[in-house]
């Protein structure tokens, strides 16, 4: 199910307004959620995330707004501890109470006051379920920041709650351990088809357990839409830096044909970038019979899409979608878009290197650490950086 | 399991507290009628002596009053009295005495009884005080050989009388390094004298109750001056309706009591080996220490 | 050292002979110190909660007032206790002055600024994520309350040792309020400040003494309650 679905949102907040100290943190027109549904909000620290997340759970003051749970109003329709009754929330900090781990998960059961014999199971199931029934009589304090999680998340399902929000919740954990603990939340999550919005501030993780997502910056959500297409289709600069477009510059079109834009970098925005190249190859860009704008100080990229002629635009590239081959490349056959470009710095990104370099304007590639070897990539090393027509994402300046 | 003990624990000592506070509203409500009640103020050597305890269980199983001893110096106890907080006062405070009286804050002042009071020092007796008859004598020689005098400092009857004493000698004691004021009871004061060897005005019984631990002697005794002499007096009704007037007067009357002086007269003898108080009711005042 | 001795020997021979006088007094100050924390435990407790978990204006001050009250020093309280219990006083007409009730009223004067402080830093103590964490389980704001409470009952209990502590062991505000009234208001600390001065050394040890094992034991109890609380 996604947003375009025909089905009535489960949580919808509209006009939501949040003041801090005098400053608005959070100001998010509409925000809603069917059946069904996981959303990620990602967003970099102090976006707004987990106010986002505490305004619709109704777990602070709502400056102005209103939230609408299964169509009920909350505040007139439905109270807010009834709403409450309804949902859960893992925190980044796994909260839990200084007793076992059994009454932990039991706690939100107990609260609602149900019988120890029902409660008995249900704990139980869950405790499985998180692969956590071992430590049922350990103390909370004495669990590791995964089992910990795992209690943490355990109490939340306990309750069966109509809908489910996780404030970072893998934040605080150990690559190895985080991995195994998204594993078993995505299962759970699927299997129990449970709606759930996600906070997190990895793209990765929003990645693997949602259907959308959601870009917050400054307190606004800046896109939302399914994963795929804010991955790779950015509405600005800062979703697509958000998302991992490390490559972006300013360019202009020239002409567009078939959905085929040529697009010439505007050089005069990366003077440092011009003047760290070589003469002779500022001089002569390679030869593009395309080429015949009379700017010819520009490069010029081919893109696959819709343009005007005559428009600005920023073109984004993922590192992924760059490729590197050693030395000064003159055949250009297997990508439309090559270019020689002398690498600045190589960083270390997890499993992969992450090669930066100026092509004229700034370029960012991820390799492997045999490729790093087997190019012989160093920094002040040439090589032939190309794209495909198609991994360049353009987003058109407002 | 481990859990569910500490849990019973706690919930065990809550349990206690609540029956604690279930056993005392029962204990802390006034056992008597509210005008059953006496408040006696008095000085601290009454009650240090133990002769109170003898006596107020005597007077409280005849009467039926319940007395709430306050024992404090001559000075406050006066003081509650001038504020209608007291209902009868035992005091050892002539001159004080004699103002609260004339300031109409008492009613009905009687002789109860005395004692007397001693200058008490080192055995080595540094002043040489123990050849002198008369107590202002002895303070002169304390404060020419500059030997260390501890007063109680503390406007009880005790300090009065060792005020009246100084002036007699013509002496101005206070601010003198050899002057010391504790500001505490006598059986206290007592105490720090004997830790710094020095010398003091006590009161006979006090000194009798602590001798065996002070290793402080008798200098000098026996001077008319230093009588120590006890009255009962009634708080005023007519200005502090408040007061328990009956049983003030109950109090007052039980205190000259021929039992009751009997008692008083026989009162230590078994413990000190010699009384502690001498009975007076009968007589007057000039005829004391004759 | 001898008197100490021979303190420590009395002391004993009034515990074992179950001295009727010494056990009423004994009693007298289990009660009234108590009471007087169990009622400062509800005070302080309720109020440090209530102002750890809401801000409002003037909260600095009050959290001032309430650290400057774990420190009141017990004569002050008990000459205003005094000035106010007197007969011709504004309680005047209770007629409590010189009574049980009276030292009890002090005492929980003394104590529940102490309950009241711990129990601030105690709750301020805990994450303050947990109290939203225990929102989002469903609780009222009751439960939210009574959780936290649960949450912080280590320090808690501190508090009772602190507040207990400071009321058992104080003498200035008891022999104020309460006279020393043998029988009725005596009371083991007014009981050996009156030995001492009486010169009565050794039963001032041996009261001293019971005083200390008192305090001992139930601060025993209360610190193994917390020790098994705490994860092995």
């Amino acid at each position: 199910m996604t947003a375009n679905g025909p089905s009535m949102p489960i949580l919808q907040g509209e006009n939501i307004q949040v003041q801090r100290g005098g400053k608005r943190i959070l100001d998010v027109s509409s925000f809603r959620i069917v059946p069904g549904e996981v959303v990620s909000v990602i967003g970099p620290n102090g976006a707004g995330k987990t106010t986002l997340l505490q305004a619709l759970s109704q777990l602070i003051h709502l400056g102005k707004g209103v939230i609408y749970f299964q169509g009920k109003k909350i505040g007139a329709d439905m109270t807010p501890l009834d709403y409450r009754r309804c949902l859960a929330m893992v925190f980044q900090e796994a909260l839990l109470f200084d007793t076992t781990v059994y009454a932990n998960v039991a706690s939100g059961l107990k609260i609602r006051g149900l019988k120890s014999s029902e409660i008995f199971s249900i704990v139980n199931t869950r405790l499985e379920q998180f692969g956590i029934g071992h430590l049922r009589d350990r103390s909370a304090k004495t669990l590791s920041g995964g089992e910990a999680q795992r209690t943490s998340l355990a109490r939340a399902f306990a309750i069966q709650p109509q809908l489910l929000f996780l404030d970072e919740p893998f934040a605080a954990l150990d690559p190895p351990t985080r991995e195994a603990l998204l594993e078993d939340l995505n299962r759970v999550l699927r299997a129990s088809g449970m709606t759930a919005i996600m906070a997190t501030h990895d793209q990765v993780e929003a990645l693997r357990l949602s259907d959308r997502i959601a870009v917050m910056n400054e307190g606004r959500v800046v896109q939302i839409g399914p994963a795929a297409e804010v991955m790779n289709h950015p509405v600005d600069e800062f979703v697509a830096s958000f998302v991992g477009m490390e490559t972006i510059f300013e360019g202009k079109v020239v002409n567009c044909e078939r959905g085929t834009a040529m697009i010439t970098v505007n050089r005069s925005a990366y003077p440092a970038a011009a003047d760290a190249l070589p003469i002779s190859m500022t001089a002569a860009p390679l030869p593009m019979a395309e080429a015949t704008d009379t700017d010819m100080n520009g490069l010029i990229i081919e893109v696959s899409g819709q343009a005007k002629a005559g428009e600005q635009l920023l073109c984004c590239i993922r590192p992924e979608h760059v490729t590197l081959s050693p030395g000064v490349r003159t055949d250009r056959s297997s990508a439309r878009n090559a270019f020689p470009a002398v690498i600045s710095r190589i960083s270390p990104a997890g499993a992969f290197y992450k090669v930066h370099m100026n092509g004229g304007f700034p370029l960012v590639a991820y390799v492997t650490v045999q490729s790093i070897e087997d190019l012989d990539l160093r920094v002040g090393a040439t090589v032939t950086a190309s794209f495909k027509a198609t991994a360049v994402h353009l987003i058109r300046r407002g | 399991m481990k859990r569910l003990t500490s849990l019973t624990c706690y919930y065990y000592l809550i349990f206690t507290l609540l029956i604690l506070v279930g056993v005392n509203t029962v204990n802390a409500a006034p056992a008597q009628p509210k005008q059953k009640n006496i408040i006696l103020a008095t000085t601290t050597s009454t009650q240090d002596t133990g002769l109170l305890d003898v006596l107020i269980p005597i007077f409280e199983k005849k009467t039926g009053y319940f007395v709430k001893t306050i024992a404090v110096g001559s000075g406050q106890a006066m003081t509650m009295g001038a504020k209608g907080e007291a209902d009868v006062l035992l005091v050892h405070s002539q001159a004080a005495e004699k103002k609260f009286m004339t300031d109409g804050n008492g009613v009905n002042r009687r002789l109860v009884m005395h004692n007397d009071f001693i200058i008490v020092g080192p055995p080595s007796d540094p002043a040489t005080i123990r050849q002198s008859k008369k107590a202002a004598e002895g303070f002169k020689k304390i404060s020419m050989t500059k030997a260390l005098f501890v007063s109680r400092g503390d406007n009880s009857g005790t300090n009065a009388k060792e005020n009246e004493v100084w002036k007699a000698a013509g002496i101005q004691p206070e601010g003198q390094k050899w002057y010391q004021q504790t500001g505490l009871g006598m059986g206290q004061t007592l105490g720090v004298t004997a830790e710094k060897k020095g010398y003091t005005l006590a009161d006979r019984g006090t000194y009798l109750a602590m001798k065996k631990n002070l290793g402080l002697d008798i200098l000098l005794e026996g001077d008319g001056v230093l009588l120590n002499i006890y009255h009962v007096i009634e708080v005023n009704h007519a200005k502090w309706p408040k007061v328990n007037a009956a049983g003030a007067k109950a109090f007052a009357d039980f205190m000259i009591s021929k039992q009751t002086q009997a008692t008083i007269k026989t009162f230590g003898i078994e413990k000190f080996g010699s009384p502690l108080f001498f009975p007076d009711a009968e007589k007057k005042i000039e005829d004391l220490g004759k | 050292m001898d008197i100490i001795i021979e303190g420590i020997k009395q002391a004993l021979s009034l515990l074992i002979s179950l001295d009727p006088e010494v056990m009423g007094i004994t009693w007298l100050s289990l009660k009234v110190s108590g009471t007087a924390t169990l009622i400062s435990l509800f005070i302080g407790i309720g109020i440090g909660t209530a102002v750890a978990l809401t801000s409002f204006p003037g909260r600095q001050i009050v959290v001032s007032l309430i650290n400057t009250g774990m420190a009141l020093p017990p004569v002050v309280v008990g000459l205003f206790v005094t000035i106010f219990l007197w007969r011709n006083g504004p309680f005047g007409a209770l007629e409590i002055l010189y009574t049980p009730m009276a030292i009890i009223i002090a005492q929980t004067i003394i104590a529940t600024p102490i309950v009241m402080g711990i129990t601030l830093a105690a709750m301020q103590q805990l994450p303050r994520k947990l109290r939203l964490q225990i929102l989002a389980l469903g609780a009222t704001r009751f439960q939210m309350v009574w959780l936290l409470i649960k949450e912080a009952k280590l320090s808690l209990m501190a508090a009772v040792m602190a507040g207990f502590g400071g009321v058992i062991s104080e003498v200035g505000a008891s022999i104020m309020v309460g006279g020393n009234i043998k029988g009725y208001t005596r009371v083991l600390t007014t009981a050996t400040v009156m030995e001492t001065s009486k010169g009565n050394f050794d039963v001032a040890i041996a009261l001293g003494v019971i005083l200390l094992l008192f305090a001992f034991a139930i601060n025993l109890v209360l610190t193994r309650v917390q020790q098994r609380e705490r994860p092995r």
